[in-house]
């Protein structure tokens, strides 16, 4: 504000600062090309700690941008951007992810450094816009502008079979939303806007279509999650992506999706989302217990970390759809420990892939005589996506967990009962994971002379290490900026949850 | 008695028509390797005949006994007309050069064409309505063949004239019936007679049937579009590009024109084959083109799905509340198809060495890589295509889709809306090809060719943040039709 600018618009938009930079780089400045990705996105990460310092939790539009942009058949859409307490740690996610990514690939992307980098930051603008755009359009405009950057970073940077991954990933997000789109387009006519908040004040006008409404919207995010039955993009997108590219789409696209649920679904359909509650908690369910079964079946390691996604998310849409303070919260909070935690998976599988060039877990084992480094700083990040007390992951499960067992929505404990096993079997899979690459004796004649991790590494690992036991052992702050946008959602739902019994 | 009036109304049709006769003339004082003046003399004329459009604009006009309307309708289509017959000049160029058949005539009988075109959105008459359809096809099947001795050109032109003299027998068969129905050809004379209720009402609705089958055929909705992959695909390329344009959009005005002034009181018998018609378009169009490795066919098949799209706003023709959106929608569509298509075939006439024979998805590989400025041109048109955010693509879609779900046809939106995720995947193949398989092309890209490319690209990207330019236009053209 003070610079006539709002720092929202500034932060969502200043990666495109680096882009330009880097169009007029010639093809051999490699390393100029790094520097200017790093740089700026440590500079939009600095803005968003300004935005942090200037956001009130108790305000549910802060720092809003209203911009008119121009009316289709009379029917305004605008730019309208604002932060609450459901996105300011997601956006906060991304600007810290994305620094952390780049910096992974210093070494690991060679070719088209260019390319990369400028689709990076593309993508970084539009995960920003998705997770502050409050107009709808706005907001589909964003959602999608993020599949093209992510296609290409899968498909001309990814694995052997990255063609398949990134179409299959592409069409697949793109059929849930050409239905949201349908939804959009409804709710405008109805409306006669497009904007969240005004549609959210007037839900009644298209109150009796909303349990197809609710439909549209949920099939769109619940492809993002994914929520079981439609995952099955996942692995493969996860498999075939580059280091990089796997920390943001774990990170911070899956986020989307459960960030869509508390933007869209629950403030705008908020009876449907009642009823809808257990059909989604058991499909979370089964994504928990499913995605940990699959994950402990892998070989290759990557594929167990993009199987144990899935039971993560599960968690998360447990949590939100407990429709309660501590379900919801404890749901956001657990988006930010899987951005992390299983950010940091992706990075350390990364850095053993460029060491080894392989990921099967059969190759290694007693890695941590070879890399005492990595051995530690790997059984940390394992522990804490086990859900260590102590360690991030605890504090998300515990809570969403805490939240589905008191849930009258729900109205049974039988859901958090059986959610609960899931964290057995998520010790399960990564702990055999873990024994088998780390301990014992080193079994491959390769594997002794591995470098342990350099200096570069270590800073790319010191900031989640860090939050991870800040998250831990001191969640306060975080739950501050959380929950008063919580309890807002919460009376919202709760009153249509009166009116529908 | 002909006034200022009469002539003024019609003067950009006269300028374009007129030069073209002179040009034909010139020309043959122009010797075989400077034929470039012919192309410059002709690129000219249209300039000539734009300024007069824009000139002339938001007067409405009923000239030589209601014969033919001036209004910001036909000055809308007439500007696109113009525009793309520049853009196809400026492909033709260098094209015809390269694939030896540097004839003079190919401008002249393009300026032809559209002349006719222009004539088909200023119609109010169904004997000028044939007459245009005449002077936009005529020209055009000799261009089909333009590059004659060459089977594939041969094939094209024939198989295009055989099915066009069917749709113009059609539209002339519609006519007649019409005629015998309401004992008028002329718009004001004929809607008063259905006013009056005084009608045949079964000649006029099977002559109003005959029209859609006429214009179906130059639209190439399904099931009139068995030509238009063969056409496509052997007719010269800038031809095939001004054909995707320009034809598609003249269809699309005697369409709106003719239905909406004539037949809102049959919209009852008439609103269930035009849904038909559209999902079938949609579907054929974007199924047939996941299957096409031929280059110049797949975008033929796009071509017809995004017909097929505009049809889906166009089912609620005779809906007096959805109606402005649906022509203001069409409009805005059929600028945005446009740009993306003028600048796709300008991508396929880059690449396209050797007359006849086929692109295929191959000839793409490395593109991305070598040419990267050329391949996220491409990447911006299939995105357009696609309907993908930040191009003019998907708000022409988010307009067509918002029409129909207001006129109320949801499940026509789905399926439009699922086609387009199919057609999504044949889209992306290119981009595939292009940016992520190995490849060393080597490409001739001439200047001209490359500014097509450039201006579109451009246009659909920055279009897309501020389509209310665009809007407005299309909205204002909707307030003057009559």
């Amino acid at each position: 504000m003070e610079f006539g600018i709002n720092p929202l618009v500034l932060m969502t938009f200043f990666p495109l600062v680096g882009v330009l930079v880097l169009v007029f780089l010639a093809p051999q400045q490699k390393n100029a090309m790094r520097w200017t990705a790093l740089g700026t996105s440590l500079v939009t990460f600095a803005i968003s700690l300004w935005v942090l310092f200037l956001f009130d939790p108790n305000k549910a539009d802060n720092l809003l941008v209203q911009i008119p942009w121009f009316r289709l058949a009379g029917v305004p859409i605008q730019i309208l951007m604002g932060v609450d307490g459901l996105s300011i740690l997601m956006v906060l996610l991304t600007t810290f992810l994305t620094p952390i990514a780049i910096l992974s690939t210093w070494k690991a992307v060679e070719e088209q450094v260019k390319g990369f980098m400028i689709f990076f930051l593309l993508l970084e603008v539009g995960m920003l816009g998705v997770f502050l755009a409050l107009d709808l359009v706005l907001f589909y405009i964003f959602w999608e502008f993020t599949l093209i950057p992510m296609y290409f970073l899968i498909g001309v940077w990814g694995g052997k079979n990255r063609i398949y991954a990134a179409v299959k990933f592409f069409l697949f997000t793109m059929a849930g939303s050409v239905l949201m789109l349908l939804a959009i387009l409804y709710l405008g006519l109805q409306a006669g806007s497009f904007s969240q908040p005004e549609l959210v004040a007037n839900r009644s006008l298209f109150a009796s279509m909303q349990l197809l409404l609710f439909l549209a919207f949920a099939i769109a995010f619940a492809i993002k999650v994914p929520v079981f039955p439609l995952h099955t993009w996942l692995p493969d997108a996860h498999v075939e992506a580059p280091t990089a590219g796997s920390v943001i789409l774990a990170g911070v696209l899956l986020k989307m999706g459960a960030y869509g649920f508390l933007r869209f679904n629950l403030p705008l359909f908020p009876q449907a989302s009642v009823q809808a509650a257990p059909v989604v908690a058991v499909l979370a369910i089964i994504g928990i217990l499913y995605g940990g079964a699959v994950a402990f079946a892998q070989k290759d390691i990557k594929k167990l970390v993009a199987y144990s996604s899935v039971a993560h998310l599960g968690f998360v849409m447990l949590g939100i759809f407990a429709l309660n303070p501590q379900g919801l919260s404890g749901g956001i909070l657990q988006m930010v420990n899987h951005g992390i935690s299983t950010g940091a998976l992706f990075l350390l599988v990364g850095m053993i892939y460029e060491r080894r060039h392989t990921r099967e877990m059969s190759e290694y084992g007693g890695l941590w005589k070879a890399m005492p480094i990595f051995g530690g700083i790997s059984l940390v990040v394992v522990l804490s996506s086990v859900g260590l007390p102590g360690l991030n992951g605890f504090v998300g499960e515990f809570t969403i967990l805490l939240g589905a067992f008191g849930s009258k929505i729900f109205g049974s404990p039988w859901f958090a009962g059986i959610a609960t096993l899931g964290v057995i079997l998520a010790a399960a899979y990564l702990l055999k994971m873990f024994e088998k690459t780390f301990l014992g004796p080193i079994t491959k004649e390769e594997n002794k002379s591995l470098k342990d991790l350099n200096l570069r590494e270590i800073i790319t690992m010191v900031p989640l290490l860090a939050l991870i036991f800040w998250l831990g052992i001191y969640p306060q702050p975080f739950f501050n900026l959380i929950n008063p946008a919580v309890e807002r959602l919460v009376q919202l739902v709760q009153s249509a949850a009166l009116v529908l019994h | 008695m002909t006034r200022m009036i009469d002539i003024y109304s019609i003067l950009p049709v006269m300028i374009v028509a007129g030069w073209a006769l002179l040009l034909l003339v010139v020309d043959l004082w122009i010797p075989r390797y400077r034929k470039g003046i012919t192309a410059l003399l002709a690129a000219v004329g249209l300039a000539i005949a734009l300024g007069f459009v824009l000139a002339s604009s938001g007067s409405t006009i009923l000239g030589f006994n209601q014969m033919v309307v001036l209004d910001g309708f036909a000055s809308f289509m007439q500007v696109l007309f113009l525009v793309s017959g520049m853009a196809a000049v400026a492909l033709a160029y260098d094209y015809i050069q390269r694939m030896n058949i540097n004839h003079g005539e190919f401008y002249v009988l393009m300026m032809f064409s559209i002349a006719g075109m222009m004539l088909m959105s200023q119609a109010y008459n169904l004997l000028m309505v044939f007459l245009a359809l005449e002077l936009l096809s005529i020209p055009l099947y000799v261009l089909a063949g333009f590059a004659r001795t060459r089977l594939e050109s041969e094939e094209a032109s024939l198989k295009y004239f055989l099915l066009g003299a069917f749709a113009s027998g059609f539209v002339l068969y519609g006519t007649a019936l019409i005629f015998s129905a309401t004992g008028q050809l002329d718009f004001v004379g004929i809607a008063a007679v259905v006013t009056a209720g005084s009608a045949n009402s079964v000649l006029f609705l099977i002559g109003s049937a005959l029209l859609l089958v006429g214009f179906g055929f130059k639209i190439a909705a399904v099931p009139f579009q068995m030509w238009t992959p063969d056409v496509y695909q052997g007719a010269p390329t800038p031809v095939t590009a001004f054909m995707s344009v320009a034809v598609k959009a003249a269809g699309f005005a005697a369409l709106m024109r003719v239905f909406l002034v004539l037949f809102p009181s049959l919209s009852e018998h008439l609103t269930p084959i035009l849904w038909l018609m559209a999902a079938l378009t949609m579907i054929v169009g974007n199924i047939v083109a996941l299957a096409q490795n031929n280059i110049k066919r797949m975008l033929a098949y796009s071509a017809i799905a995004h017909a097929g799209y505009i049809l889906m706003a166009f089912v609620a023709f005779g809906n007096g509340e959805v109606v402005r959106n649906t022509v203001a929608a069409t409009l805005f569509y059929l600028v945005a198809y446009g740009l993306t298509s003028f600048g796709a075939w300008a991508l396929v006439v880059v690449i396209e060495r050797e007359y006849g024979k086929g692109i295929l998805l191959d000839d793409l590989a490395g593109i991305g890589k070598h040419y990267p400025w050329l391949g996220v041109a491409m990447l911006v048109f299939m995105l357009s295509f696609a309907g993908v955010p930040l191009t003019m693509g998907f708000w022409g879609k988010f307009y067509l889709f918002r029409t129909a779900v207001q006129a109320g046809y949801i499940g026509l939106a789905i399926i439009g809306l699922l086609t387009s995720v199919a057609s999504a995947y044949y889209y992306l193949r290119v981009v595939v090809y292009m940016f992520m398989k190995p490849g060393e092309p080597k490409l001739q890209i001439n200047p001209w060719v490359s500014f097509v490319i450039g201006v579109a690209a451009l246009a659909v990207l920055l279009l897309s943040l501020m389509p209310w330019t665009i809007l407005e236009l299309a909205s204002r053209a909707v307030l003057l039709l009559q």
